[in-house]
C-alpha cells in the first residue's frame, strides 16, 4: 500500500478550495460544490477499499462505523477518528478528528466564516456508503477551522437502499 | 497544543514546520486530483484553457511548497543560480512530491522562471500534467 506524506496532498486540496472559492460567489456554493466532488470521489473510492482491505459485508451500523474509523480512515488519511456519541436508536453517531490532514496550516480568513473547508469528506462518505446500499446523512457538527476544539463528523443512517434488479423481460 | 482559531496573532504560525508524521495514501491524491481534473474540464472549451487551469492551481502549491523545503532543508538559504535551482528541484522538491528524486535534469516539462518583485522571488511552475503522470508511475 503505497503512501506518502501529507504535504502534497493538503496542499493541493488547498488548491481546490482558492479555485473553488474565485469561481462560486459564496461560501455555501463552494461547501456544495465540495460535497459534490466528495460524493463522485466517493463511489470511486470504495472500490478502491473493498479491493485493498479484506473487510466483508457490515452486519449493522456499529460495524459500519468501526470500519470506516478504524479502517478507510487509517489508511486513506493516516488517522484515526474515534467513535462517539450514538443516538439510543443506533441510527446516528459522531466521528471525532482530532487532526485532519486537510487542514494543516490552514485558517479560514475571515470573509468565509461559512466556509465548512473539509465538505470533501461528507461527500466522499456519503457516496461510498451509498454504493453499498447503505443512505447516510453527513454533516459537520464541530470543525476546528470555526472555533472549534474538535472536528466532529455526524452520519445518520437514513435507509437501506434496495439493490435495482435488472428488469426482466415482461 | 492551543487548537481554537484566535483573531489577531493566529496560533498557526507558532507550529513547527517539520515534515508531518501523517502518511497519505497514493490513492486518495489520486483521486482528488482526478476530480479536479474533471472540474477543470467542465469549466472549459479547449485542452489549453484546462493545462492552464491546472497550472494555475500548480502553481499556488508550488509556492507554498517551496517556502516550506527553503526553510526545512535549507535553513532559509534560496538557490539563486540555474543550475542550482534545478539541482534543487531534482533533488528536494521531486522527494518531497513524490518520495524520490528526479531522474535526469533534462526533458521534463517544469516552466522554472525568476520572478522579479521587490527582490527576488523564485516562481517554479509545475506541469500539473508531468505531476499527475509521475504519480500513476509512482503508484505501480
Amino acid at each position: 500500500p503505497l503512501k506518502h506524506n501529507s504535504e502534497l496532498f493538503t496542499l493541493t486540496y488547498g488548491a481546490l478550495v482558492t479555485q473553488l472559492c474565485k469561481d462560486y460567489e459564496n461560501d455555501e456554493e463552494v461547501n456544495k460544490q465540495l460535497d459534490k466532488m466528495g460524493y463522485n470521489i466517493g463511489v470511486r473510492l470504495i472500490e478502491d477499499f473493498l479491493a485493498r482491505s479484506s473487510v466483508g459485508r457490515c452486519h449493522d451500523f456499529r460495524e459500519t462505523a468501526d470500519v470506516i474509523a478504524k479502517v478507510a480512515f487509517k489508511m486513506y488519511l493516516g488517522i484515526t477518528p474515534s467513535v462517539t456519541n450514538w443516538s439510543p436508536a443506533g441510527d446516528e453517531f459522531s466521528l471525532i478528528l482530532e487532526s485532519n490532514p486537510l487542514v494543516d496550516f490552514v485558517e479560514l480568513p475571515d470573509n468565509h466564516s461559512n466556509l465548512v473547508y473539509s465538505s470533501l469528506l461528507c461527500g466522499v462518505l456519503r457516496g461510498a456508503l451509498e454504493m453499498v446500499q447503505m443512505a447516510v446523512d453527513v454533516r459537520f457538527a464541530q470543525d476546528t477551522l470555526r472555533g472549534d476544539n474538535v472536528t466532529e463528523i455526524r452520519m445518520k443512517f437514513i435507509k437501506r437502499i434496495e439493490e435495482n434488479l435488472p428488469v426482466g423481460d415482461e | 497544543m492551543e487548537v481554537r482559531f484566535t483573531r489577531g496573532k493566529s496560533a498557526i504560525l507558532e507550529r513547527s514546520l517539520t515534515r508531518p508524521k501523517t502518511e497519505v495514501s497514493v490513492s486518495a491524491f489520486a483521486l482528488l486530483f482526478s476530480e479536479m481534473v474533471q472540474y477543470c474540464q467542465s469549466r472549459v472549451y479547449s485542452v489549453s484553457e484546462l493545462q492552464a487551469r491546472l497550472a494555475d492551481m500548480g502553481q499556488g502549491v508550488g509556492a507554498s511548497l517551496l517556502d516550506v523545503l527553503v526553510m526545512r532543508e535549507k535553513n532559509g538559504k534560496r538557490e539563486t543560480k540555474v543550475l542550482n535551482i534545478l539541482l534543487f528541484i531534482k533533488v528536494n522538491v521531486w522527494k518531497a512530491l513524490f518520495g524520490k528524486e528526479a531522474d535526469k535534469l533534462d526533458g521534463f516539462p517544469a516552466k522554472v522562471t525568476v520572478h522579479w518583485h521587490k527582490g527576488t522571488t523564485l516562481m517554479i511552475k509545475f506541469d500539473e500534467a508531468v505531476i499527475a503522470r509521475d504519480k500513476t508511475l509512482d503508484g505501480r
